[in-house]
C-alpha cells in the first residue's frame, strides 16, 4: 500500500478534528454558481432571500471548503437569535456576518420566520457508526452522563429531537461533521449564543470522544415522520439558556 | 402661615426651573444623539460586535494601522474626564486633551466645520452613554508617521481650524447641507481622494479614494456618485432610504445609511441633497487604469461573459438588463458603467443586502459569486459594461486582483 498523506481518522487526535471541523465551519460558505435556482415563482420572499438560498439548500450543501446547514423548518426563535448573533459577531463567519450587517431586527425576524415554514424533505440519514460509538451517542442523546453533569441532548431539543418552539433548533437531518464543528466551536469559544450560554458550559463537559460518539449517531438517525418542533416550551429545562427578545409586532 | 405659602411657593417654582432644566437638557441630550449619529461616530469607535463607543476598530491606511480610541465616559479609558472644551478642541481644532495633536484619521479637517453648539450637544451625548473600560493598544504606524510629534507640522501645512462662513446667495437650505456635507458628514473623507499625506485633494475633478476594498466615487460627477441629475425630492429619499428605482447603495455605503443617514431628518435630507445637487459636474477619471484589450481579446471575453450571463444572472437581471423588483437594472447602471470596476466586482463576489431602511424596509439580497474566478469575472463585467447601450470599456483579470 502506498503511504497516504492523510492519517487514518482514528490516529487523528479529537481535539484536532474538532479544531479542523469548527474552521472549516466558519469559513465562508462558496455560493457554487453552477448550483441551480429554484426560486418559487411569485414568491417575493424567495426573491428577496435567494442571497440565502444561494448556500442554504434544504438538503444543505457539502462544500470543499465547509458544509452550509439546512435551516429550513428550525424553530423561528432559534433561527433569529443566529441572525443576531451574527450581526452581533458573537457568531463568527464571513459571510453571514457580512450578509446580516445593514438588516433591521423586524426584517430579521421575518426572514426566520419564512425560514422555520418551508418544510422541503430532509437529505437520507449517513450510515451507522461502530457500535461503541453508538452506544455512547445515544446514551449521551437520550439519558446524558449523570456522572460527568451531561444532560440528555433529547431533554432540550426535544424526543423526537426535531427541536422545540421557541428557540430550540432540530438535531436531525445535519452531517457529523456539521454537529462536531459546532461543538467544537462552542469548545473553543468561536461560537457564542446570548448569556447564559447553556451549550457553551456542556460542551466544556464533553471530550473529544464524546462529541464525535454525539454527532455520530446523530447523523445516522433515520429522519421522523413529523419533523415540526414540539409546540410547547420544556418544561423545567436542565440549565437555563439565553436568547435575545424577538421584536414586538 | 404667611412664610408657609412663601415656602410652598418657593418649592413649586424650584420643581418648576428642575423640570424645564431637564427637559432642556433631555433635548440637548436627544439632538447631541441625533447629531453623533449624522457624525457616524459609532461607525468608527465601534468594534464589530464590541460595545458601542468603546473603540477598537482598526483602521488600516496607507500609513500603517490605526485603532480608535474609546469615547465612553470611562474615566481611565475614555474620555469621562474631558471637559465640554476638551472636547471641542479636538473637534475643532485636532487637539487632545492632553495638548498633542491627533491623527486626521479621525475626520477633525470636516469637524472643525461644526459649530460649537453642536459639538457641546454631542458631547452632552456621549458623556451620557454607558461608560466602558477598555483600552487598545496604539497605532501601529509606519516610520516617520508613528512620531505624533510631527503632526504639528502637518497641521501647520494642511489643516485650517474654522467654520465655513454662510453664503449669503444661496439659500438656508443649501448652507446647512454645505454644512453637514463638508462638515459632520464629512463625505469627502471617503468620496474625495487624499492628497500628499493625507491631506484631502482639493481639486474639483480630484478622484474618490478607496476604503475597506469599495471605491466611493466622487459626488462632483453625475455619471459616479453625483446626484446632479436626480429631482430634490428622489435624492433626499435616496439619502435617507438607501434606494431608488433600478439602484441601491451598497458595500460601505450601505453601512453609512444604516448606521447614519436613515435617521436624518427630513430638513437635513433636504438640505444635503440641495447642496450635493448643485456641485458643479465635472467629469471625474479613474484612478484605476483598466488594460487596455485587444479587439479580438474583447470579442473572446463578450462571448464568455454572455454565457456566463446566461447561466447565473438573466434570470433576476433579465437578457436584456433591465432587471425586476429587487434586482437593479444593468443597462444604464452607474455602478457598472463607471471606469472603475471594483465596486460592480465587489457586489457579484460577495453579493448582499441592500440597508434595510423605512424607505426600504425588505431589501432584497444579491447572492454571493465567491467562486467565479477572475477570468470568468472579468468576462461577465466586459458583457454586461458592453451591452444593452452600456458602453464601458472592459475589464481583464488583472485589473480585479487585489
Amino acid at each position: 500500500m502506498p503511504p497516504s498523506r492523510f492519517k487514518d481518522a482514528a490516529t487523528v487526535p479529537a481535539i484536532r478534528v474538532l479544531l479542523i471541523g469548527a474552521l472549516l465551519g466558519g469559513l465562508a460558505c462558496l455560493a457554487t454558481s453552477a448550483a441551480a435556482h429554484d426560486t418559487a415563482n411569485n414568491d417575493p420572499m424567495a426573491e428577496r432571500l435567494e442571497a440565502c438560498t444561494a448556500c442554504h439548500r434544504p438538503q444543505g450543501v457539502e462544500l470543499e471548503d465547509g458544509y452550509v446547514p439546512r435551516i429550513h423548518g428550525k424553530p423561528a426563535g432559534y433561527l433569529y437569535n443566529q441572525l443576531v448573533n451574527y450581526q452581533d459577531y458573537r457568531r463568527r463567519n464571513r459571510s453571514m456576518n457580512h450578509m446580516v450587517a445593514h438588516l433591521s431586527h423586524d426584517y430579521l425576524y421575518e426572514i426566520a420566520d419564512y425560514f422555520a415554514d418551508q418544510h422541503a424533505p430532509y437529505p437520507p440519514p449517513a450510515a451507522a457508526p461502530t457500535a461503541a460509538l453508538a452506544e455512547r451517542g445515544e446514551q449521551l442523546v437520550h439519558r446524558g452522563d449523570e456522572q460527568a453533569g451531561i444532560p440528555a441532548c433529547a431533554a432540550c431539543h426535544g424526543d423526537r429531537l426535531t427541536g422545540v418552539e421557541p428557540n430550540t433548533p432540530g438535531l436531525i437531518g445535519l452531517p457529523r461533521q456539521y454537529i462536531m464543528a459546532q461543538l467544537g466551536a462552542w469548545q473553543v469559544g468561536t461560537r457564542h449564543a446570548a448569556a447564559p450560554d447553556c451549550m457553551a458550559d456542556i460542551t466544556q463537559r464533553l471530550s473529544g470522544r464524546d462529541v464525535e460518539a454525539v454527532a455520530a449517531w446523530l447523523a445516522s438517525q433515520p429522519i421522523p415522520e413529523d419533523t415540526r418542533p414540539v409546540a410547547n416550551a420544556v418544561v423545567d429545562p436542565p440549565l437555563e439558556c439565553g436568547s435575545v427578545p424577538v421584536p414586538e409586532s | 402661615m404667611f412664610r408657609n405659602r412663601i415656602l410652598v411657593l418657593a418649592s413649586l417654582a424650584l420643581a418648576f426651573l428642575t423640570c424645564t432644566a431637564s427637559a432642556a437638557d433631555q433635548a440637548r441630550l436627544e439632538r447631541g444623539e441625533y447629531l453623533a449619529r449624522l457624525g457616524n461616530c459609532a461607525g468608527c469607535h465601534t468594534a464589530p460586535g464590541g460595545a458601542d463607543y468603546a473603540g477598537g476598530l482598526a483602521l488600516a491606511s496607507d500609513y500603517g494601522t490605526f485603532v480608535t480610541p474609546n469615547i465612553t465616559p470611562d474615566t481611565s479609558t475614555g474620555i469621562g474626564d474631558w471637559s465640554a472644551d476638551d472636547f471641542y478642541n479636538a473637534l475643532h481644532n485636532g487637539e487632545r486633551a492632553d495638548g498633542s495633536p491627533m491623527y486626521p484619521a479621525c475626520p477633525y479637517p470636516n469637524y472643525t466645520h461644526v459649530p460649537r453648539d453642536d459639538i457641546d450637544a454631542i458631547y452632552a451625548y456621549l458623556q451620557s452613554v454607558p461608560a466602558v473600560e477598555q483600552r487598545h493598544g496604539d497605532h501601529e504606524l509606519g516610520f516617520p508617521y508613528r512620531y505624533r510629534s510631527l503632526l504639528n507640522v502637518w497641521q501647520m501645512l494642511y489643516f485650517d481650524a474654522g467654520e465655513i462662513e454662510t453664503d449669503t446667495k444661496q439659500s438656508d437650505d443649501w448652507n446647512r447641507g454645505r454644512e453637514l456635507v463638508a462638515g459632520l458628514g464629512h463625505c469627502d473623507a471617503c468620496h474625495r481622494a487624499r492628497a500628499r499625506l493625507g491631506a484631502t485633494n482639493d481639486a474639483d475633478d480630484a478622484p474618490g479614494a478607496m476604503i475597506h476594498g469599495w471605491y466611493a466615487p466622487p459626488l462632483a460627477d453625475p455619471e459616479q456618485a453625483g446626484l446632479q441629475h436626480m429631482e430634490l425630492a428622489e435624492a433626499a429619499a435616496f439619502l435617507q432610504s438607501g434606494k431608488r428605482e433600478h439602484a441601491a447603495m451598497m458595500g460601505p455605503m450601505a453601512d453609512v445609511v444604516f448606521e447614519s443617514l436613515q435617521y436624518m431628518h427630513d430638513d437635513d435630507a433636504r438640505a444635503m441633497a440641495t447642496y450635493l445637487r448643485s456641485i458643479p459636474a465635472v467629469s471625474v477619471d479613474s484612478p484605476l487604469r483598466l488594460i487596455r484589450m485587444s479587439d479580438n481579446g474583447r470579442r473572446e471575453a463578450m462571448a464568455e461573459g454572455r454565457q456566463i450571463y446566461a447561466d447565473n444572472c438573466a434570470e433576476c437581471h433579465g437578457d436584456n438588463g433591465k432587471g425586476r423588483e429587487g434586482a437593479p437594472a444593468l443597462a444604464g447602471n452607474r455602478v457598472v458603467t463607471m471606469d472603475n470596476p471594483i465596486n460592480a466586482a465587489n457586489m457579484i463576489r460577495q453579493g448582499g443586502f441592500a440597508a434595510a431602511t423605512e424607505g426600504n424596509p425588505r431589501p432584497h439580497g444579491m447572492p454571493p459569486f465567491y467562486d467565479l474566478d477572475g477570468r470568468d469575472l472579468a468576462a461577465v463585467m466586459t458583457y454586461i459594461r458592453g451591452s444593452w447601450g452600456n458602453d464601458a470599456a472592459p475589464v481583464t483579470a488583472t485589473n480585479l486582483e487585489r
